[in-house]
């Protein structure tokens, strides 16, 4: 029989067999996605027509406050696919980037009574999160074939087989913030005040809402900074097949990402040690 | 170690009272600024667990005993692995799954089965080991009608069978639980038990089983711990270390030097004691159903005090906290006698056939002038009662239906 060793002491083990233990726990991950997919639909009317319903609202809101009243252009794209592809994608990052931020607290009660790799259930807020995406990315993609069909936008190409990979650096974005968040809030409190508020406020660093600035400027610069504007505009031109794309930027992106998802790694391991000592 | 299943070296956990979560900006400031002067935070460091060294074999039962505080759930939580130690190593072979709780992560809205999914899962089984076993774990709960019904419409006592079930199929090597079995109906513990018995003797299963429950820990393990102050005091044979432990004094030194106090201190409790009822011999571990004297010890830090007006209260609490009885001379309705010998002032309490059932309790004492509060002391001391004698039965099996109290009533007989 095959019988592992094991040790236990304050050391940090590293990064590399921190992952390999999720890895082999993977059974698990996916049982938490299981209960949390079982429990949305059981009981509800609807099901997963939620999923689409607030999108679709929330487009119609942005279409008239921004399309109709501020009269604000939407780079050449239908307004409705524009507000309908920047709100789900900048949904699924702030879902899962909110859910994450106190995914310490919110599972406190399970996380002090049995051990079981910690990264597990962040890992499952973002994997939950996807269904309810891939649902609206249907959606999405029927506008798009309705408008490809009138010949107003090129869409729907073979260039959208790349969108798992865009995926992921979103995935692993708003995790690797989510997990710097959580592991802050163990011991401030008040920094999970702000999450709310502040994602709001992010919305408008990005092109979700607003339209990407035609001219350079300073204000398109620091959209630019914002890893979630690259993002989503690369989103659109995979799906949409217009958007805005600069090797530099995007490469920027995927810089501040690896280096946000790498620190988010690292607070959380380091936290999630001793965190059920001091939450 | 071919044949050791758990080495603990030197394990230590310290936590740092009051520095955590004061969440103003100005003293996290002047912590980090401080961060040198070791000096000053060295007071208020709270050593949980100090210096524990000992090493379990394989196919052991180990039984870990104490009083409240003794630093029981800080080594369960250090050996399974929800937090570190701060100093020492535990070094082991085997998988590990612990039971802290009936149903770790069971969630209402899921059926029986799914939920047999999830907890066993989260207890460390892999799919594919929950699905050979799914039969099996079914048929032992006894509940496969309700398979298939969402939890929330379990009875408490379903829901614990399921949740035993599958802890009962766990099959690490080691496994640790917690009183857990404290819940649940007697007959299904006992099952429980025998279950986990089987697979301790098939495959050399090491168990490490926590409680206040003497009767357990005898029948379960071989071995025990003792702890007390986050200290281990001795490690051995079980009927020799629940002897030992069940014949301990009360914590009585420590009253003194605790400082966990509120109240003007005006007067102050010294010790507390029980005496059998002539007050010739300290009793370490009441019997119910006998009389006994609470012999309190206190001191006066003032001149005059109108004892007309002070109020000494002992309540009595279960292990969990609970608020069980309260002895006090403003329910009695009687005066405070207090007894002068060589300036130390006595106040005792005459308890006439005790009723408190079988278990370990604690007692806050209280002491108040005229509505101030002089002294209020939680936990001051914990007593267990192991012998049960208040209806005169020599032969009396306990169980866990019992409740706190025995009322004092009679069969009546009609003929």
């Amino acid at each position: 029989m095959n019988i592992e060793n094991w040790e236990i002491t304050n050391k940090k083990s590293n990064i590399i067999s921190k992952l390999l233990e999720v890895w082999n726990s993977k059974d698990l991950l996916f049982v938490f996605v299981k209960r949390d997919l079982t429990t949305f639909y059981k009981q509800t009317l609807l099901g997963p027509i939620w999923f689409v319903i607030q999108p679709i609202l929330s487009t119609l809101v942005f279409m008239f406050a921004f399309g109709k009243i501020a009269g604000l252009q939407t780079n050449d794209i239908p307004k409705p696919l524009y507000y309908f592809s920047g709100i789900i994608l900048w949904n699924y990052f702030s879902d899962c980037f909110i859910k994450t931020s106190t995914v310490f607290k919110d599972n406190l009660n399970l996380y002090s009574k049995v051990y079981f790799p910690r990264l597990i259930l962040p890992l499952n807020i973002i994997l939950s999160n996807l269904t309810k995406f891939l649902i609206q990315l249907c959606v999405l993609i029927c506008i798009t074939i309705y408008y490809k069909y009138q010949s107003i936008i090129p869409g729907i190409q073979i260039q959208m087989l790349l969108f798992p990979l865009l995926f992921i650096l979103i995935a692993l974005f708003s995790l690797g913030l989510g997990l710097i968040i959580t592991s802050l809030t163990t011991r401030y409190r008040d920094l999970s005040l702000l999450i709310n508020f502040s994602v709001q406020l992010l919305l408008f660093s990005t092109t979700a809402a607003l339209p990407m600035p035609s001219n350079d400027s300073i204000y398109k610069e620091i959209i630019l900074l914002n890893p979630m504007t690259n993002y989503i505009e690369a989103f659109r031109i995979l799906i949409i097949g217009k958007g805005y794309f600069s090797y530099s930027s995007f490469g920027v992106s995927i810089i501040l990402t690896t280096i946000i998802l790498l620190t988010g790694l690292n607070l959380f391991f380091k936290v999630e040690r001793n965190f059920v000592d001091t939450i | 170690m071919s044949d050791t299943a758990i080495i603990l070296d030197n394990v230590s956990k310290h936590y740092r009272l009051g520095k955590i979560g004061s969440g103003k900006i100005h003293e996290e400031i002047t912590n980090f600024l401080k961060k040198g002067n070791k000096k000053n935070t060295e007071k208020e460091i709270v050593k949980s667990l100090n210096n524990v060294s000992f090493e379990v074999k394989k196919g052991d039962s180990i039984g870990l005993i104490g009083r409240n505080g003794a630093g029981k759930s800080t080594l369960l939580k250090i050996l399974s692995k929800i937090t570190t130690p701060t100093f020492g190593t535990i070094k082991g072979q085997g998988r590990i799954a612990s039971l802290l709780e009936v149903g770790t992560g069971f969630h209402p809205e899921l059926t029986g089965k799914e939920n047999i999914f999830l907890n066993g899962s989260i207890l460390g089984m892999k799919t594919h080991e929950i699905k050979s076993n799914l039969d099996e774990i079914i048929e032992f709960s006894g509940i496969g009608k309700y398979i298939d019904t969402p939890v929330k419409r379990y009875s408490s006592g379903m829901y614990v069978r399921l949740a035993f079930s599958v802890a009962a199929h766990l099959n690490s090597e080691i496994l640790i639980v917690d009183e857990v079995l404290a819940v649940g109906d007697v007959d299904f513990q006992k099952k429980c038990l025998n279950k986990m018995g089987n697979i301790k003797s098939k495959n050399g299963r090491t168990v490490i089983f926590v409680s206040h429950n003497m009767n357990a820990i005898s029948a379960l393990c071989n071995k025990t711990v003792l702890l007390e102050k986050g200290e281990l005091v001795n490690y051995g044979d079980t009927d020799f270390i629940v002897n030992q432990y069940l014949n301990k004094p009360l914590q009585n030194e420590s009253i003194k030097s605790r400082k966990d106090r509120t109240g003007n201190g005006e007067i102050q409790l010294l010790e507390i004691n029980f005496f059998d009822i002539q007050l010739q011999n300290y009793i370490s571990s009441p019997i119910s159903g006998n009389n006994y004297i609470i012999e309190l010890k206190i001191k006066l830090n003032t001149e005059v005090i109108d004892f007309t007006k002070v109020e000494i209260a002992l309540g009595i609490n279960d292990i969990y906290g609970n608020r069980i009885s309260l002895i006090s001379n403003k329910v009695s309705g009687e005066p405070i006698q207090i007894l002068e010998n060589n300036s130390i002032h006595i106040v005792r309490i005459s308890i006439h056939k005790l009723s408190l059932s079988n278990g370990t309790y604690s007692i806050n004492s209280f002491i108040s002038n005229n509505g101030i509060i002089n002294d209020w002391l939680k936990e001051a001391i914990s007593f267990t009662i192991e012998k049960d004698q208040f209806f005169n039965q020599s032969e009396f099996s306990f169980n866990n239906g019992m409740g706190n109290f025995h009322l004092n009533y009679t069969y009546l007989n009609n003929a």
